[in-house]
């Protein structure tokens, strides 16, 4: 079978609910080719509002329609969302608390060669330090599914992160524990935690298998819900290991390593150990060829993982 | 004088190469916007790999960063580096040659990408000039969809507030952008009226791809004082190959084996032509 990209269920979800609801209204900034919402402005037209490339107007317009009871998804390259529309997320998004879901698309790195312009490496910091605004990073289409089905009953501004290409499964079909705004637990062990979310929660995953056969037993929690963050999930999964790693696709400063070095730090010490891309322009190429470079792979993480053990 | 005409169809030709060989590139928008490049590079600007350090020498911003595949086969040709390196390494992992402009690189002022920068940064590089009494001009590329973005319009204010005469704009007005028609995307066909309406000099290019009438409305810009000029430089996408021309979808594409022979072929017919004038 083919897979899926996060991006692409997210508008299957939006174009079912919209068929139903018709103040779902999805939003695009001359992004609907690359967010796979084409289905969307196809299929519900009068529920599509295009803004040209225009980010900031985007947010603004999904604010004021929100303001007058629609529900406006917002999708636009999670680089752009995030930062050139920064403000109108904080203060017309976040702070008037209008119910408006800023689906961020191909974040990370997931635009390779494109250039640091591109990525979107800031995103969990910047937008988990406005009050107000939530932010998640699903994992897989199954997880995404998940999420977004809840999603769609709130009416609190969200921001939601996902990859451009289809990533491998984390979970399987008729087995994709989920409850929201709670970690999921992939595994325990009483070594190593390893926390994760987005796209690093399957070679996260992976990584136990290996250290697994080497003798070394990991947890692994899938932190999909970055902001509220489930620290009762961390705490549990830290106080029963000897150490943590924290893996995700962001910049090492203020994203899910630091919020996790918090919330260990505070409530029960031990080492904690962040793997994430560098403070500086990416490497040039494809996000695996980025990946494997900064050892963001299932070896790199339990080599990592045994380093803090030692 | 070299034979500019040609010149722009050799480029394209590098970048198809580029493209090609790095299996990625936006393809339509380094068409359409070859000529604009091959004139302002060989003919009005004073730059060159030698007087990069001279604060007196003229400036250049490609607001439009996608189209770097362009940019970066003017800037070989001008000797800023080796046209074959950027073939053999663009968009490969480790690669300097990465899909939009870097200043890392000789000849690259500033880095851009996220559209709506470039005008405004211009601004401020043509404010600079002012202040210092100098006599270099600037000069910034622009996507007809990019000026959506209202940094554009802040950056539009200020340089006709200023009296920006040493800045001259240029948009790309191909008439597409990812999602199709500019004109159903955004609609903004009163494209003239409004910059002129923000206190700009607009000259309307008939042929964009025409370097004749490009030279003549760039001459013509430096003739204007107390005002910025903005050239609404009427292009076709694609420019080169009937394979690419005016298709929304090879905004960003790489062509097939079928493709690319007649692309190749287009491009050369039509540089055997421009060569015999
Ligand atoms: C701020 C920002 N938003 C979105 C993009 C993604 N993007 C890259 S090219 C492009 C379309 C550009 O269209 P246009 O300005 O008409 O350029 P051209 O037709 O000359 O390629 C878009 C939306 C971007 N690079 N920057
Ligand atoms: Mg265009």
């Amino acid at each position: 079978m083919a897979k899926i990209a996060n991006k692409q269920v997210i508008c299957d979800i939006l174009v079912e609910a919209g068929k139903k609801d018709k103040d779902i209204v999805a939003l695009c900034s001359d992004s609907r080719g690359s967010a796979s919402f084409t289905g969307f402005a196809n299929e519900l037209p009068e529920q599509f509002v295009e803004t040209g490339i225009a980010e900031q107007n985007l947010v603004s317009i999904s604010a004021g329609l929100a303001k007058c009871g629609k529900k406006p998804y917002a999708a636009s390259p999670a680089c752009f969302l995030s930062t050139r529309s920064y403000e109108q997320c904080k203060v017309d998004v976040a702070y008037s608390n209008t119910n408006v879901k800023l689906v961020g698309i191909s974040g990370g790195v997931s635009y390779g060669a494109l250039g640091m312009s591109h990525h979107s490496a800031q995103d969990i910091a910047a937008m988990s330090a406005v009050p107000n605004m939530r932010v998640y990073i699903p994992s897989d289409h199954f997880q995404t599914e998940c999420l977004m089905k809840e999603l769609i009953k709130d009416e609190k501004p969200a921001y939601i992160r996902v990859g451009r290409n289809a990533v491998d499964d984390v979970y399987e079909e008729g087995n994709v524990p989920f409850e929201m705004d709670k970690a999921t637990v992939i595994c325990e062990g009483c070594d190593v935690a390893i926390i994760a979310c987005g796209e690093m929660v399957k070679p996260a995953k992976d990584a136990a298998e290996l250290l697994k056969a080497e003798g070394i037993s990991a947890g692994v929690v899938d932190m999909y819900c970055v902001k509220p963050l489930d620290t009762e999930a961390i705490v549990k999964a830290a106080s029963g290991a000897k150490a943590v790693v924290t893996v995700e696709e962001h910049a090492p400063f203020g994203g899910l390593g630091s919020m996790v070095s918090q919330v260990v730090g505070s409530e029960c010490p031990k080492k904690v150990i962040n793997i994430a891309l560098p403070d500086a322009p990416v490497i040039t190429g494809t996000s695996k060829e980025v990946f494997d470079h900064y050892k963001m792979t299932a070896e790199g993480i339990a080599e990592k993982a045994k380093e803090a053990l030692k | 004088m070299e034979n500019l005409k040609a010149l722009a169809y050799e480029l394209r030709e590098n970048v198809i190469d580029m493209i090609v060989e790095g299996k990625a590139g936006h393809i339509g928008g380094d068409m359409s916007v070859m000529e604009i490049l091959t004139e302002i590079y060989f003919d009005q600007m004073n730059i060159s790999p030698e007087n990069m350090d001279d604060p007196d020498r003229d400036k250049f911003i490609m607001s439009k960063g996608h189209s770097v595949e362009a940019y970066y086969a003017v800037l070989a040709a001008k000797g800023f580096f080796d046209i074959k390196d950027v073939i053999a390494t663009f968009s490969k992992f480790g690669s300097q040659f990465i899909g939009h402009p870097n200043n890392k690189l000789p000849g690259i002022e500033m880095n851009s990408g996220s559209l709506g920068h470039g005008l405004p940064v211009s601004v401020g590089m043509a404010l600079a000039g002012k202040m210092d009494k100098k006599d270099y001009r600037v000069y910034t590329v622009m996507g007809d969809g990019e000026i959506a973005e209202g940094s554009v319009w802040e950056g539009a204010m200020a340089a006709s507030h200023y009296k920006l005469d040493n800045l001259c704009a240029v948009i790309d007005r191909n008439r597409l952008q990812i999602s199709g028609n500019t004109e159903d995307v955004m609609a903004h066909d009163d494209v003239h009226e409004r910059w002129s309406s923000f206190g700009w000099n607009v000259i309307d290019v008939a042929d964009g791809n025409d370097i004749d009438q490009l030279k003549a409305a760039f001459d013509a810009a430096k003739e204007v004082k107390g005002k910025p000029t903005v050239l609404v430089a009427n292009t076709v996408k694609g420019k080169g190959s009937s394979v690419m021309e005016n298709k929304a979808n090879w905004h960003h594409k790489v062509p097939n084996a079928e493709e690319l022979e007649q692309i190749r072929k287009d491009l050369a017919e039509r540089k055997e032509a421009a060569r015999r004038g």
